[in-house]
């Protein structure tokens, strides 16, 4: 079962990969395609709005995985500068995650206000503290917002329909779990670490 | 515990993903059309030996689905037949449970609003026994039946074609059966592939266009 199939996949990611192991994987694979365009208008973007490379996470704040994907983002937007725009979009696994809407309202909050990356950072920042919402009231604070504003807003669960539109663009887009990645518009099907995110970003320049 | 089936199992593997479904008109049937070019790009050949049984045998678009009656609860029986007149999807999957915090089934779980929109009913299968299941689609707030096709032990797997003899569980295979009990479309992704949801919104969405003036 080794070999052929390994070799050839190899060549056109560049990454190790696991050996097939089950018997039907004969055919060449391509990985699904943003369905939902990246719209600065509505979206949250990160750098240049005209970079050559986007970088879309699908995301939710409480799940470990992602936490660990965030200083791999980081590293990404550090190695490659003003070439590159990164966007965030909510994929809230809420049947898992207890807190992970409220998290994205949170966010979503914040962004009214002119706020989402620095609440977006600090609540990746203090997942562990997700369900005491006094923590991200009190950054709100320091941030300088109308807290009164964001407290009702959420409250309110103002932002949770954007919340769920993202979530099901993820879905159409074949988000299956969180984070997942794409790549200039293809989903990134390899580590959520900064040095295979670098490689297939440079990789969709040639 | 991770959060993510796919990162957990899949994604490391899943460029060699592959959906040998055998429907229609998504992208995934334009892949299917490659499968010779694909593999003569490969430098070597591959072995024709390597040719899946399981994929070729699961069963295709415009077959009538086989019925069923299978468990539910100890003392409920869930058959195909009781959904003629609305859609039904069937997702045959290997095991109950697994060491991460969301799987396949906690998506659908999620999406299923969505699936409600076009009247689908989701059906989940496996090999697992109804105890299993219980305690599964407990602990995964699952909103939907999950079928136990546990005596004769994968029966209905088989018939659909979703068996994997040797492990002795149920394949992981989607099915999208139309108001009249024909399948509409297929799909078949490797054991650690979370296949997602996007697939069978699709095809639901196919559905309604293929026909719009029948009723049932």
């Amino acid at each position: 079962m080794s070999g052929t199939t390994t070799v050839a996949q190899k060549r056109t990611t560049g990454k190790t990969l696991l050996e097939p192991t089950t018997k039907e994987i004969t055919e060449k694979y391509q990985a699904p395609k943003l369905e939902i365009p990246v719209t600065p208008e509505r979206d949250h973007v990160e750098g240049a709005v005209s970079a050559a490379l986007t970088l879309v996470e699908y995301g939710d704040y409480q799940c470990p995985f992602c936490g660990a994907a965030y200083p791999e983002v980081k590293k990404v937007q550090k190695e490659l500068g003003s070439e590159l725009r990164f966007v965030f979009r909510n994929f809230p696994l809420t049947n898992m995650h207890e807190h992970a809407m409220n998290a994205a309202e949170t966010a979503e909050a914040a962004s009214a206000q002119g706020k989402f990356w620095p609440m977006h950072d600090f609540l990746y920042e203090h997942q562990a503290t997700l369900g005491d919402t006094s923590v991200a009231l009190g950054y709100a604070k320091k941030l300088g917002l109308d807290t009164q504003r964001f407290e009702r807003e959420i409250a309110q669960h103002m932002y949770q329909k954007r919340v769920k539109d993202d979530f099901m663009g993820g879905v159409r887009s074949g988000v299956n779990g969180t984070p997942t990645f794409y790549v200039n518009g293809v989903r990134h099907d390899g580590d959520a670490v900064a040095k295979a995110l670098v490689e297939a970003l440079n990789q969709t320049k040639k | 515990m991770l959060c993510n089936v796919s990162s957990f199992q899949g994604r490391e593997a899943s460029p060699l993903k592959t959906s040998l479904m055998q429907a229609g008109k998504s992208r995934r049937m334009r892949k299917l059309e490659n499968k010779g070019t694909a593999r003569n790009r490969r430098q070597q050949p591959i072995k024709t030996k390597k040719i899946v049984k399981t994929a070729d045998s699961v069963l295709g678009p415009g077959k009538l689905a086989p019925n069923f009656s299978l468990n539910s609860t100890p003392d409920q029986k869930v058959s195909l037949n009781d959904f003629r007149g609305q859609p039904v999807i069937l997702a045959f999957y290997p095991a109950d449970w697994s060491p991460v915090c969301t799987d396949q089934l906690s998506l659908y779980a999620m999406v299923m609003p969505e699936f409600k929109k076009f009247n689908a009913e989701l059906l989940a299968i496996s090999v697992d026994n109804i105890w299993s299941h219980l305690a599964f689609a407990k602990d995964r707030k699952l909103n939907f039946p999950v079928l136990a096709d546990f005596e004769p032990k994968g029966s209905i797997s088989r018939k659909y074609g979703a068996y994997k003899e040797k492990i002795g569980e149920s394949a992981r295979a989607l099915f999208v059966i139309d108001d009249k009990g024909i399948i509409r479309w297929s799909h078949l992704s490797p054991d650690g592939i979370n296949p997602g949801a996007d697939g069978i919104l699709s095809a639901l969405e196919n559905l309604n266009k293929a026909q719009p003036a029948e009723k049932s």
